[in-house]
């Protein structure tokens, strides 16, 4: 019996996210950077600095969270599963 | 004018229960008349929106201006000075073109970075706050201790102002918010008297700059961004009016909302690291917000499939919006580990608040300083006797009168 392989830890899961911000729309209010602060910051002006395009799998969910909470609808994602 | 009301016209705002409770025609309006004819105080007439996804998309969308100096649009007081929405020469700095500019200006002093470095200094003001309560003893109203006063503290560490000077700063804001609580002469008393102030202010720290945003905007030299001072004071105004009652009144409702039902209260205590999602859930559960947000149409629109004239003047219920069932899950309960949030207190859009970041940590702050010094704090009359704040642009509570 072969077992299954499995990915290594550390490696980037195999759900990749692929993270876009409008610095257009983006109206700085920072609620990014309170939901998901190791994938989000702001430049000194207010406009988002995105610090990953695309995270590991356990910032999924505050990642999720900050495109769902920005009053700008300034985050997109591209999920594939 | 395309409305299904015809029937009847509703007064804006609708009167509530009481304090915590909606107003009970919002489900029939989000289910069956989302654009709703509405009488304001002035006599003037309105469009109220209450359904989330209409109101998002107004909010996001330019065509719908701030501007409601503009020639037909609805006074939204009976005053007649108008209330803070009317101010021609500020709108003029806060919508359009000019809008974007001024806004990175400030923004710089309201980022997560800028706000979380003063979280310290927002502790000290708390904890020294709640050691004059509890030194006065119970019962004591929370909001006159803390609520009131707490914004209006950081507000003037942000501008600059002495500490002495901060009772003054908490009159004027409440008197420039006023619809009905004040009269004319005494709201053209306070904007006189807070524009002197801060014209004085200004020079002071021309001469004397400290670490503060209105030094800092005076450090700009970009012939484009640069203030004038009447636009500096517009700004200073802006962020008093804006970051004070809001924030006061909205710290006294988030206590009241959380003490109302012991089963919250516990939760909390249990686990604080569900004071940021509380803090979110409160704010959108929050029946009693205020006027909401109001827009005046310079062209034809499509809302909810209902063609909107321009020259109309959406009301847009916030409130109302954050109870709709189409966009949260069980909207009437109030679950505080409720994630993600996507509440429109703050408005949306490219004027969406731009203090949001501090209100949140405000109200975090303030929260999480009484669980750990006051658990056994509880409210001091039942929640149906909390007596409203009525008059003023923003909704909000008298009193909150708390023992421990």
């Amino acid at each position: 019996m072969t077992p299954r392989p499995t990915s290594a830890p550390g490696q980037k899961a195999s759900s990749p996210m692929r993270i876009l911000v409008d610095l257009d729309k983006c109206c700085g209010a920072g609620s990014c950077v309170l939901a998901a602060p190791r994938v989000f910051d702001q430049r000194d002006d207010g406009i988002v600095l995105l610090l990953d395009e695309s995270p590991p799998e356990d910032l999924h969910k505050a990642v999720r969270e900050a495109a769902a909470v920005c009053p700008a609808s300034a985050i997109t994602l591209e999920e594939r599963d | 004018m395309s409305t299904d009301t015809d029937d009847q016209v509703l007064s804006y705002p609708l009167p509530a229960p009481s304090a915590l409770e909606p107003p009970p025609e919002w489900v029939q309006l989000r289910e069956r008349c989302p654009v709703a004819h509405v009488r304001l105080a002035s006599g003037d007439s309105a469009m109220m929106l209450t359904r989330y996804a209409d109101i998002r998309q107004v909010l996001s969308d330019p065509r719908f201006t701030r501007d409601l100096s503009a020639d037909g649009a609805a006074r939204t007081t009976a005053n007649e000075g108008g209330s803070a929405f009317e101010n021609a020469e500020a709108a003029a700095l806060v919508s359009g073109e000019r809008h974007q500019s001024w806004r990175r200006l400030v923004m710089k002093w309201f980022t997560a970075k800028q706000i979380l470095a003063m979280q310290q200094r927002m502790e000290t003001m708390v904890n020294s706050l709640v050691d004059d309560m509890v030194a006065k003893g119970a019962p004591a109203d929370l909001l006159a201790s803390v609520g009131f006063p707490f914004p209006v503290w950081v507000i003037c560490d942000l501008l600059g102002i002495p500490d002495i000077d901060r009772d003054k700063l908490a009159y004027w804001s409440n008197t420039m918010l006023s619809m009905t609580q004040y009269t004319q002469q005494e709201i053209d008393a306070a904007q006189l008297e807070f524009r002197q102030y801060m014209t004085a202010h200004i020079t002071s720290k021309r001469d004397n700059p400290g670490p503060d945003l209105i030094s800092e905007l005076l450090t700009v030299v970009d012939e484009g961004q640069r203030l004038t001072e009447q636009e500096l004071i517009f700004t200073a105004q802006g962020i008093l009016v804006a970051g004070h009652e809001t924030t006061s009144n909205m710290i006294g409702k988030m206590m009241a909302m959380l003490l109302a039902d012991r089963a919250r209260w516990e939760q909390l205590l249990q686990d604080p690291a569900l004071v940021r999602t509380a803090v979110e859930e409160a704010l959108r559960y929050d029946a009693n917000s205020g006027f909401g947000l109001p827009r005046f149409l310079t062209h034809d629109a499509e809302i909810a499939g209902h063609s909107v004239p321009r020259g109309t003047t959406l009301v847009c219920s916030l409130s109302a919006a954050n109870r709709d069932e189409r966009a949260f899950e069980r909207a009437d309960a109030m679950d505080l580990t409720r994630t993600p949030n996507p509440h429109l207190a703050f408005g949306a859009g490219p004027h969406s608040c731009v203090g949001q970041t501090l209100a949140r940590t405000e109200l975090q702050t303030v929260l999480t300083l009484l669980l750990r010094r006051l658990p056994t704090l509880a409210l001091a009359v039942p929640p149906d006797a909390l007596p409203r704040r009525t008059g003023l642009l923003v909704g909000g509570l008298e009193q909150v009168l708390v023992r421990w």
